[in-house]
């Protein structure tokens, strides 16, 4: 080999060549969260056992924490996985095993739209709503900012430390309030 | 456009928050009880967030805002989380079940 083709696969390598392949990589990396979003989401909605569904939940959400990702946002993502995957799942795991709803189980169809009907709703749904984002164009503006960590903390404090505030007393608020629900009716 | 390409188009992340969407309301339409019907609910809100996160990131002209309101989406889907799931455990102790067909005492 002499060197002229040494600094051709070099210069592959190092100009065009690893920016695409970590571009395919992403994408590829993207195509997994995707399929994982999706049948995580599927999992939960159709588990016959409640355990099953949480942990599909759990799957969905991770996905949806890369699409974040994606999307320019680590932080958000970041929240996601926090609060979702280690909040919210782990609180319905617990109520399930505090109510077991499946011990006195009841069999055969749930309701009138609990069948094909509830599919057919579902997919109506689903399917206008695609068409509705395919077929709209939207208006893109120019972007003033890139949107990093810095500039949403600046945000939340100064333009947005209102509702900043209002959701801290709401989340306070409900937590107390789903203690006094939840211990209403216990003798100690 | 390649499919490896896909993550740079807003039209996939509103497919999927349709998709997810969809999802959330055949579980909810189908469950037979509240802890399954709560699952679906945040399918539902994932859907949303997603919605707002993708708009914001190709076409509002500040990023900020669209991560600002992702955040009190999820503040706000924790508080119901935790209202509902003690709600769900109030009925249980009340009726033993969470089962949907069980709570009838507003039937008329």
């Amino acid at each position: 080999m002499n060197p002229t083709d040494a600094s051709g696969v070099l210069g592959f390598f190092m100009a065009d060549g690893l920016a695409g392949y970590a571009d395919a990589a992403a994408g590829i990396v993207f195509l997994v969260m995707l399929a994982a979003t999706i049948i995580g989401g599927i999992i939960a909605c159709n588990a016959e056992r409640l355990v099953r569904a949480v942990a599909g939940l759990a799957l969905c959400f991770i996905g949806v924490a890369a699409m974040y990702y994606f999307l320019n946002s680590p932080f958000v993502a970041m929240m996601q996985m926090l609060i979702y995957i280690g909040a919210v799942c782990i609180t319905i795991a617990f109520a399930i095993m505090l109510a077991s709803p499946e011990d006195n189980k009841k069999q055969g169809p749930a309701g009138a739209l609990s069948g094909p009907l509830g599919l057919v709703t579902a997919g109506l749904v689903t399917f206008g709503m695609i068409g509705l984002a395919v077929n709209t164009s939207f208006n893109v503006l120019p972007k003033e900012n890139m949107g990093s960590i810095k500039l949403m903390g600046i945000k939340l404090l100064t333009t947005y430390s209102m509702v900043f505030e209002l959701v801290s007393i709401v989340l306070l608020i409900a937590i107390l309030g789903s203690l006094v629900i939840a211990r209403h009716g216990r003798s100690k | 456009m390649s499919i490896l390409n896909l993550h740079n188009s807003l039209n996939t992340y509103l497919i999927l928050g349709a998709i997810l969407f969809g999802m959330g309301i055949y579980g909810l339409v189908t469950r037979r009880t509240l802890i399954g019907m709560l699952i679906a609910s945040e399918l539902v809100l994932a859907a949303a967030s997603i919605n707002f996160m993708a708009f914001n990131r190709f076409t509002a002209p500040d990023p900020t805002v669209g991560q600002i309101f992702t955040l009190f989406i999820m503040a706000v889907a924790a508080a119901e989380a935790a209202i509902g799931l003690s709600i769900t455990i109030a009925v249980y102790r009340n009726y033993k079940s969470v089962d949907t067909e069980d709570l009838v005492d507003l039937k008329g």
